[in-house]
């Protein structure tokens, strides 16, 4: 439709070429923001919690690095996937593991996955008007032992949930592990807790089906598997394209 | 150390001794920090015993002319904007005698920084009193322009045990006020030892909201709860409201009377524009005209609590259906004299295949 008005409009009454529009030049403002790509995903079960992310740090049409993971350990029993800007993923991993160490010594203790969560709340809410480009996604066992997954906007709100993607292909996945973890518009279908190797499988299948459709996931995957032996991680290599 | 005011460690009130009192050398050049901490914090304690004079939380305000003037010279042009001096932390505010609010901003639409990405917007909430209580329903989806970021968010939030709040707006403002409000109402309890009335928390609110007014805070929030003391005020001022229908003359001499007693459901609508509105009833969000459509056609003072969930669950119901941005579960609690009751969340998916059952065997009668 449009294409073909452009071309007619090149000719005008004397079937002579015509300009075309254009804007003119287009100023850029100084943004303090950049957005460097990668996936990260987490899921929750009965006792352990995983978080996933792809290994590619991009810019624009470059990838600046292969190897460079998104998920953070924290404690024994937490995990955080950050990704969006890589220079505000790597100060606010800097400021809660200063704020963990901060707590430790204080309170002689570690802090539990949702003490961490609601930290990361007003940590990031601090920033509010000039806010973390981060999308960060916290996999940990609760104090019961019981796998649990804390998603985060930029600016600090946040939720209980038992799985969640974030970055660049969330829009993707999630409706995936919709479908295939919370059993949504499914019809007749027995729901079957999930196991960890179930859901190891599940989560390796999700980031090869990402790294073909979305141009900043792949190179590896790297998954983090927190159980109460502590925290395991496996690596896979993905699509290099 | 830059890592240790960025943490807040200087803020930690634990170990006094440890921080130095925050003065304007140990500010990095270009970044101020919107804090009540610090010398005037410590000016402040000596007039107001409790709080220690810190702010509700500590904001970091970016400076106009940092982001429109890249520290790198591309020869770009600057943007003409007005030109803002530091704060002036100096005059307090002692507006109100719980909390230390930060000081007014100078520059009071600042141009914040272009962001990258949208936050989560869109609902349909209601609150309404009637004399069973308060009724305070919302749908459950959280949408960031086009993606349904979450669609199980709650969205009325428990402040205390006789105080919901709905929430509408960007979900990160609601969660985080709403928490520091329930802070600083559970502050409030333990140094007067009764709990603060909704009208107190309303106003609380409002003024800790005051000083963003202008800023992309976006909070509409409605406070639902029941005041009072003990469950004894409560019996007559039940029975009395059961008669409204009745007797209007002499019901409304009593309802004049109760009020003043200031005891009883109560609703009041809150919002980061400066806006503090009390009323019977109230829907906030982009689905709020389709729900007022169902309530104000069937809530009336004297319905049982039954009707009023029905009610509630239909107009959000309704919303849903129409609006886009609406959708997924509804939440709903009942607030009475004995705290705030949570009904089971809704998926509304089954309701829309048993209503479309409806009409499919009305029309083949």
């Amino acid at each position: 439709g449009s294409l073909m008005m452009i071309s007619a409009r090149a000719f005008g009454d004397n079937a002579q070429m015509k300009e075309h529009h254009y804007t003119g030049p287009v100023e850029h403002k100084f943004s303090p923001y950049a957005f460097n790509g990668g996936t990260v995903l987490a899921v929750a079960g009965e006792d352990f919690a995983l978080v996933a992310s792809d290994t590619r740090l991009s810019e624009g049409y470059g990838i600046h690095s292969r190897d460079s993971p998104k998920c953070y350990k924290l404690t024994d029993t937490t995990v955080i996937g950050c990704s969006g800007f890589h220079g505000d993923c790597l100060t606010l991993t800097k400021i809660i593991e200063a704020r963990l160490k901060m707590y430790k010594h204080s309170n002689n203790k570690n802090m539990t996955s949702g003490a961490i969560a609601a930290m990361l709340s007003t940590i990031l809410y601090g920033k509010r008007f000039f806010p973390y480009y981060v999308y960060n996604i916290i996999g940990g066992l609760d104090e019961e032992g019981r796998g649990a997954v804390y998603s985060f906007d930029p600016v600090g709100s946040y939720q209980r949930d038992t799985y969640k993607a974030g970055g660049s292909a969330s829009a993707m996945l999630q409706p995936l592990l919709d479908n295939q973890i919370g059993f949504k518009n499914m019809e007749n279908v027995e729901q079957v807790p999930l196991t960890l190797e179930k859901a190891v499988q599940l989560v390796k299948d999700v980031f090869i089906s990402a790294a073909e459709r979305d141009v900043y996931t792949g190179d590896a995957l790297k998954i983090c598997i927190i159980t109460k032996e502590g925290v395991r991680e496996e690596i896979m290599p993905l699509r290099k394209d | 150390m830059a890592l240790q005011d960025v943490c807040g460690l200087h803020n930690s009130p634990l170990f006094p001794q440890w921080s130095a009192p925050l003065s304007r050398s140990f500010m990095p050049e270009n970044s101020t920090h919107l804090s009540g901490g610090g010398i005037h914090g410590e000016a402040f304690s000596t007039r107001l015993p409790g709080r220690g004079g810190l702010s509700p939380l500590e904001f970091y305000m970016p400076i106009a002319e940092y982001l429109t003037e890249s520290p790198i010279n591309f020869g770009q042009t600057s943007l003409t904007s007005a030109p803002t001096k530091l704060l002036e932390i100096d005059h307090l505010h002692p507006s109100l005698p719980s909390i230390s609010l930060p000081p007014p901003t100078p520059f009071p639409v600042s141009p914040s920084v272009p962001l990258p990405f949208t936050l989560s917007h869109g609902t349909t909430t209601l609150g309404f009193a009637f004399q069973g209580g308060v009724i305070a329903a919302a749908d459950t989806r959280s949408s960031c322009s086009g993606l349904v970021a979450c669609p199980a968010s709650p969205k009325v939030l428990p402040i205390h045990s006789h105080l919901v709040g709905t929430t509408s707006g960007t979900s990160a403002d609601c969660a985080l006020w709403k928490r520091i409000l329930a802070r600083e109402l559970r502050l409030y309890q333990l140094r007067h030892h009764r709990r603060l009335s909704t009208g107190g928390a309303a106003k609380l609110l409002s003024h800790m909201l005051h000083p963003f007014k202008g800023t992309e805070l976006c909070v509409a929030a409605t406070l639902c709860g029941w005041d009072g003391d003990d469950e004894k005020h409560e019996q007559p001022i039940t029975e009395k409201h059961a008669n409204t229908p009745t007797n209007q003359m002499t019901a409304s001499n009593s309802i004049v009377r109760s009020r003043s007693r200031i005891c009883g459901p109560r609703v009041i609508y809150v919002c980061s524009d400066g806006l503090r509105l009390q009323g019977e009833l109230f829907s906030v969000g982009s689905g709020s005209p389709y729900a007022y459509s169902i309530l104000d056609s069937s809530v009336y003072w004297g319905m049982s609590v039954q009707e009023a969930t029905e009610v509630a669950r239909e107009a959000v119901y309704r919303a849903t259906y129409r609006d886009a941005y609406s959708g997924n579960n509804v939440d709903l609690y009942h607030v009475t004299a004995k705290g705030w009751r949570r009904r089971e969340r809704e998926n509304l998916k089954e309701e829309y295949y048993r209503e479309k059952e409806r009409e499919r065997r009305v029309i083949a009668y």
